[in-house]
């Protein structure tokens, strides 16, 4: 269970170019529970996916996970919560060009310090599963985007985070690839995980496995249905 | 100033950690006015980002006292040549009035900055930032510290003139001279190694008490410097001749010269580490708050043993050196 | 622990990647720094072979030498002057020497010609015979057996028979040397037969040289009497001038590494920088991609440094340092093609490595950690 109480995220604070980009949000995300953020452009979804995601601490207000106060944690702690807690798509994938798919799945275990075996034994079998089994030595750029996003849900599982956090997942996916993207979802959704996405893809905000549908506008919350 | 290049990296060395410490003691003063950890303000944050850039150098800074500690000394032995009457690093280091307090500088320095960065290990691993203020005061100190450092041994290399006559080892200490050194030379050698040989059964049986509290940590940073000066007085009295197989030759650097093996390295180096251990396990102890203890007495049994390896290394090696030698000046 | 070790390990990993990933940039860098390394490290090693060749040709003269002085200048020592000084207490051996500086208009160069003392049994001569130094014998391609022809500034020949050429071991020293017999000597600068160049005082305690040297001064106040400590000292302190001279000249060269250094560490391209965002967004944090930074940077220390000294030694040591002869040793005209005697000094490795891996470190510290505290929100955006 994820809590934020009057999150307010503020950009350039005191300067001429002040952004209030999250003004003031109080939002529960239950566990193994599918929720969704839509509202127009600039509304403040990535804003607040950053802070509930541990990547940047609120301006004021807090965030509590599983009653854990993270809002005030020093960087590394925040850190610390942020791989043990969550794993991440990024919107156009953020794959680390040159190094292989097998080489980037494993990115985020490296600084814990696990055995070199285990972790390439669990990246290819999170690869297997994910339907690249031939890719996994090849270099990313070589990848299409379908096969790219599945590398990047790959990486964003291999430290078997709760909470597994999409930023636009469908953006950069053509038609019959977000039928693809939503099967997964429902994976992760069946295997226990909690999924928190952005999206005005209306493909996404209408699929029958969103049991939550948050409606931004101007850095707050107007709507939450159900 | 004599253009050795050991010199000239030494100078280049002291220059750095200058900048450093002048860099990092303003920061200091910056997080000490403003520091508030319950703010999520871009100051905040910011001052916590360059937390970590200062913790890295002065991480740095450490590494490269240790290492211009060991330079200092070997540059000095090896410039001995140059000037009239010297036979080792003593004449080097007597050659100039500013010799002998830039070793001393350096070897506070070494100390002052081993404790800082065990300060900065613990407050890394609290959620709290607990001894940030500490830290931060510490660093106010630390840096004076290293200028005084730089500047002596500036004085010093600069002071220094090839054909300068100066007075080595045996004037130093030599059994018939006023000074300490001759006063440490004159000690019964039986008696230097009995009080050293008790201090580091002290030292190291506090050494496994260290993370009980308080007390036993500051008893045990207390008994790791009088057993530093105790082990000088020993080496001087009776482990250098041992090294050396002449009972009058008492030169506690000589026995860092390559015909003894650099011998004096096996014997100095385990000493320091024990020392510097012992000191920041008492300076932790003396300033973690309640909030940091777990953290701190994790850190503190750590020192602990570190001190513990050091001690027991030291008295090994200082035991094979009386063992192996000809020289018997204790019946 | 084994955490903390595997934790390492990973780092270490994925820095020989990432610089394997840019070939060409880090190899010029790579190239640069071991270019730094090699300069100032020839200066020094070589400026520390010569002090060491010069200590061991010092190490094999006598303790004290005595020089007759006439108004300041350096007089010829007469038989006399030698008798007074027998009977000094402590002094093992009394040595008349005889030597002198010829110009060799042939060779265009300066030999030292000298009569073996007479307590030099291995180098004693028949009238007739010479030895030659290293030099000598390359520059008039002599061997044992050929002739060498001298002409003294007063127009005398000498004639001799090359007996043996020296052994190239401290041919610093002897490189110029030219070894005759006494008599020939003599008829050749056209010298009496009871004067001498100077008196090699053998002390049988070198810690009573001083006393002897003040002893003998009361016996002979007409000569000056020369420590082996003074010229040890008179030759280092050259030395290390014309080294700490180089050396600072290429104070620059180290100043320009060092903001090259701080360049390229902080002007990363657009792709390095989205890279270590990636790093931070998926769990690292600044202290993981600094020790990786950290890491590239004593990689490429460690290689440039390793290529910079293996360069430095071998040019000093296999190739006479070449490039530097003219600067370091300024005044004799005949280089020896010695082989200096190869050592690997620790104070010099550590010494060269302060002055070169230390400022590039220093150099790259602000600016890895400026990209390590990049945020890692920015990658959402
Ligand atoms: N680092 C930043 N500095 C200044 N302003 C920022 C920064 N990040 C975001 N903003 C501003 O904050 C507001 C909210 O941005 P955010 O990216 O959260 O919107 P969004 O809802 O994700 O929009 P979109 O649907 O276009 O992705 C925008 O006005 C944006 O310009
Ligand atoms: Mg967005």
């Amino acid at each position: 269970m994820i809590t934020l109480e009057g999150v307010t995220k503020v950009f350039n604070q005191g300067r001429h170019n002040e952004v209030t980009a999250v003004g003031g949000v109080d939002l529960d995300i239950a566990d193994g529970r599918v929720t969704v953020l839509r509202g127009p452009s600039g509304s403040g979804k990535t804003t607040l996916l950053t802070v509930i995601g541990c990547l940047a601490r609120p301006t004021t207000g807090r965030v509590r996970i599983d009653g854990e106060m993270v809002s005030g944690l020093p960087e590394r702690f925040l850190t610390e919560v942020r791989r043990r807690t969550f794993g991440f798509v990024f919107q156009k994938f953020n794959l680390i060009r040159g190094l292989s798919a097998l080489d980037n799945v494993v990115l985020p275990a490296l600084p814990l310090g696990v055995a070199h075996r285990s972790l390439v034994d669990k990246a290819v079998g999170l690869l297997e599963h994910f339907g690249l089994a031939d890719r996994v030595f090849l270099a990313v750029e070589n990848l299409s985007g379908g096969e790219a996003q599945r590398v990047a849900i790959a990486r964003a599982l291999i430290n078997d985070p709760a909470v597994v956090i999409a930023d636009e997942p469908t953006a950069s996916l053509d038609g019959e690839r977000v039928g693809q993207f939503l099967a997964i979802a429902e994976e992760l959704k069946r295997t226990g995980k909690t999924v928190l996405m952005t999206s005005h893809d209306p493909r996404i905000t209408e699929a029958a496995i969103v049991d939550r549908l948050v409606t931004m506008a101007d850095g707050r919350i107007v709507e939450v249905a159900p | 100033m004599i253009f050795h290049p050991p010199i000239l990296a030494l100078i280049t060395a002291a220059m750095i950690a200058a900048v450093v410490l002048a860099g990092s003691g303003v920061f200091a003063l910056r997080l000490l006015a403003h520091w508030d950890l319950d703010s999520g303000a871009e100051r905040q944050i910011g001052l916590e980002r360059a937390t970590t850039l200062v913790s890295t150098v002065v991480a740095f800074v450490l590494v490269l006292e240790a290492a211009s500690l060991v330079l200092f000394a070997f540059n000095a032995d090896r410039m001995a040549p140059l000037f009239v009457g010297a036979m080792c690093a003593v004449g080097t280091l007597n050659a100039s009035i500013y010799g002998f307090p830039t070793l001393w500088a350096k070897i506070v320095v070494f100390f002052a900055a081993f404790a800082w960065l065990a300060l900065d290990r613990v407050d890394g691993r609290t959620r709290d930032y607990a001894l940030i203020r500490v830290k931060y005061a510490g660093l106010l100190v630390l840096a004076p510290l290293v200028f005084i450092e730089g500047a002596l041994e500036l004085a010093y290399f600069l002071d220094l003139k090839a054909d300068t006559i100066t007075s080595c080892c045996g004037k130093l200490f030599g059994e018939d001279k006023p000074a300490l050194g001759g006063d440490l030379a004159s000690l019964d050698p039986f008696l230097a190694m009995g009080l050293v040989a008790g201090g580091l059964v002290v030292a190291i049986g506090l050494g496994f008490l260290v993370g009980r509290g308080r007390f036993f940590a500051l008893a045990h940073g207390l008994a790791s410097v009088a057993v530093f000066g105790l082990a000088l007085a020993a080496i001087v009295a009776a482990i250098a001749p041992y090294v050396y197989e002449q009972p009058h030759h008492h030169c506690p650097f000589c026995i860092l010269k390559r015909e003894y093996g650099h011998f004096g390295f096996a014997l100095y180096l385990p000493l320091f580490l024990a020392t510097g251990a012992g000191i920041s396990s008492a300076v932790l102890a003396s300033v973690a708050p309640t909030s940091a203890r777990a953290v701190a007495e994790v850190a503190t049994r750590r020192l602990g043993r570190l001190a513990i390896g050091g001690h027991v290394v030291f008295a090994l090696v200082a035991l094979a050196a009386v063992l192996t030698s000809r020289l018997t000046l204790v019946s | 622990m084994r955490a903390a070790f595997e934790r390492r390990r990973h780092l270490l990993d994925f820095a020989v990647r990432s610089l394997a990933r840019r070939p060409t940039k880090n190899l010029g860098l790579v190239a640069i720094y071991a270019l730094v390394v090699f300069l100032v490290g020839s200066v020094m090693l070589y400026g520390a072979a010569i002090r060491r060749e010069a200590a061991v040709m010092l190490a094999s003269g006598p303790e004290l030498t005595a020089q007759a002085m006439v108004m300041g200048r350096h007089e010829m020592s007469r038989t006399t002057d030698v008798a007074a000084l027998k009977g000094l207490r402590g002094v093992r051996r009394i040595e008349p020497r005889l030597w002198g500086y010829l110009w060799d208009s042939a060779g265009a160069a300066n030999y030292t010609l000298m009569v073996p003392p007479a307590s030099d049994g291995a180098h004693a001569l028949a009238k007739g015979e010479a030895i030659v130094g290293e030099g000598v014998a390359r520059a008039r391609r002599l061997a044992p057996g050929k002739m060498l022809f001298l002409v003294s500034p007063a127009g005398k020949f000498l004639k001799t028979k090359v007996k043996s050429v020296l052994p190239a071991d401290s041919a610093l020293v002897s490189s110029d040397l030219v070894l005759v017999e006494e008599s020939d000597f003599r008829a050749f600068f056209e010298l009496p037969p009871d004067v001498w160049t100077d008196v090699a005082i053998t002390v049988a305690n070198p810690r009573e040289v001083a006393t002897v040297a003040e002893k003998a001064a009361l016996k002979l106040p007409g000569h000056r009497f020369v420590t082996r400590a003074d010229m040890t000292r008179t030759a280092e302190a050259l030395f290390s001038w014309r080294e700490g001279l180089a050396l600072a000249l290429l104070a620059g060269a180290l100043l320009a590494f060092a903001i090259l250094a701080f360049d390229k560490a902080s002007g990363l391209s657009a792709e390095e920088k989205r890279e270590i965002g990636i790093l931070k967004a998926i769990g690292w944090e600044t202290r993981d991609v600094i020790s990786a930074k950290l890491f590239e940077g004593g990689l490429i220390s460690g290689l440039a440094f390793l290529l910079g000294v293996i360069g430095a030694w071998t040019h000093v040591f296999f190739f006479s340092a070449g490039l530097f002869e003219p600067v370091l040793k300024g005044w004799a005209t005949l280089y020896p093609h010695f082989p200096l005697a190869p050592t690997i000094d620790a104070l010099e490795i550590a010494t060269l490595a302060m002055l070169t891996i230390v400022p590039y470190m220093a150099a790259i510290l602000v600016p890895v950690w400026r990209t390590a505290a990049a945020d890692p929100d920015a990658v959402m955006r």
